[in-house]
């Protein structure tokens, strides 16, 4: 496995945080005791993605699904709360898609993807952090004041439907079209896919990135 | 639909869309690449400007040559803690890695104008510092540009510390391009006219190249 055969320099401080069950000889990491289950999980998973590069999709469908439970731990211990964690496992699998040539099949696939799912755990945090500042919470305001005595709502949702509108139209083709059949025309993925000519995959994908860029732009965040 | 389903339709989806990927080659090489430019520029200004003047300069007054060693290997190191921090999954430690030859460069640079003045060389006035300033912004644009655009290709997660080495790394090494031709002894005016451009150098990439790196 390719894992297995050797390791690169770390950092300055190099090696601190190496699986004990490597050490370094030369430049060539030489394994000096039984690897724990996680290392071995670990390489196996170094090994599906190093596949998945070379184009294997079963091997990237693999990894990807063990990857689940290790981005929901780390974005845990970030802090984020329970009910947004998928929101950070959907965000870091697709920056796993988009930065897959970047992971080094010679190093811990673990730590790759770590540092991936920390970063947009942070991005989450921070995003509901500027949302929270720009809302105001009141209660009892919101209990005495229903919308329907409100006489700006419906102009507001009409100023929102046409914000949405307008977003929707500065949207890369793909991902509009993908809006306009899936959301607004409401119609199933294999009626989407047949009027469009494009496979069911490539439909939820830009369906996925075109919501991401919709709620970045609403909010203000892109 | 639940969020196991979402996840598993999500994966589904990304590995129908999944080609083959060329893979990134190690942080040092892509550091390597950068740092060829860097040398045919100054292949290009040694050959129209010669060596001598630098040597000359570097034997009458030795930390002027301890200054430029600085900042070549302050080039150096900073290139390639940049790449590396570029790769997820990478030590933010490298980002201290060209510390030390950054401080020998700026002491040693400060050290020039507290000795006597080589004899018979010049010294630069405030118009002449300018020409400085005016060096290290032209060819620390072109090179942060490059370096920015070959980032792109990686995932820096840390965009605006990466983009400080940058600048770091890119005004070091237009401080060493002008090594080559500055026939001058050191002066605090020069001095004071270097390090406004490393700061300038640094702070737009820390402004600008964070964004840009941001997006990719």
């Amino acid at each position: 496995m390719p894992a297995t055969s050797s390791l690169t320099f770390d950092g300055p401080w190099v090696l601190l945080s190496r699986p004990s069950s490597w050490r370094l000889d030369s430049d060539k990491a030489v394994p000096t005791e039984i690897p724990s289950a996680s290392e071995q999980a670990d390489r196996q998973r170094a090994a599906w993605m190093a596949a998945a590069q070379a184009g294997d999709q079963r091997a990237y469908t693999r990894v990807l699904n063990d990857s689940v439970a290790l981005i929901r731990a780390v974005a845990r211990r970030q802090g984020v709360a329970v009910d947004a964690l998928d929101d950070v496992v959907q965000e870091t699998l697709f920056t796993v898609h988009r930065v897959r040539h970047t992971y080094d099949p010679l190093r811990s696939y673990d730590a790759w993807l770590s540092a991936i799912a920390a970063r947009r755990a942070i991005d989450l945090l921070r995003s509901h952090g500027r949302r929270e500042q720009r809302e105001v919470h009141d209660e009892f305001a919101l209990d005495t004041h229903a919308d329907r005595e409100d006489a700006s709502a419906g102009t507001e949702r009409a100023q929102d439907a046409l914000l949405l509108r307008k977003a929707i139209e500065t949207l890369p083709p793909g991902q509009r079209e993908a809006v306009e059949q899936l959301g607004l025309k409401e119609r199933s993925l294999a009626e989407a896919a047949q009027s469009t000519g494009r496979n069911t995959g490539a439909l939820k994908v830009n369906l996925h990135r075109a919501l991401k860029t919709l709620r970045d732009r609403l909010h203000g965040e892109s | 639909m639940s969020d196991s389903a979402r996840h598993e339709a999500l994966i589904d989806a990304l590995g129908a869309e999944l080609t083959p990927v060329r893979r990134l080659p190690p942080p040092w090489r892509r550091a390597l690449g950068w740092l060829l430019v860097v040398a045919a520029a100054a292949v290009v200004m040694f050959m129209r400007y010669g060596a001598s003047t630098m040597l000359h300069r570097w034997g009458a007054a030795p930390d002027l040559g301890v200054a430029a060693g600085g900042a070549v290997v302050t080039a150096i190191t900073a290139a390639l803690a940049s790449f590396m921090l570029a790769v997820p999954g990478r030590s933010a430690a490298w980002a201290w890695l060209p510390l030390p030859s950054a401080l020998l460069w700026i002491g040693s640079s400060g050290l020039g104008c507290l000795r006597a003045h080589i004899p018979g060389m010049p010294l630069m006035g405030w118009h002449g510092a300018n020409d400085c300033l005016v060096f290290i912004l032209s060819f620390s644009i072109p090179l942060s540009g490059l370096m920015i655009w070959l980032l792109r290709r990686a995932c820096p997660l840390r965009p605006v510390l990466t983009a400080v080495l940058v600048g770091m790394a890119s005004a070091a090494a237009s401080a060493c391009l002008l090594e080559i031709c500055h026939n001058f002894d050191a002066t605090a005016s020069d001095l004071l006219m270097h390090a406004l451009a490393v700061a300038i150098v640094i702070g737009a990439n820390a402004l600008m190249g964070g964004r840009l790196l941001l997006k990719s």
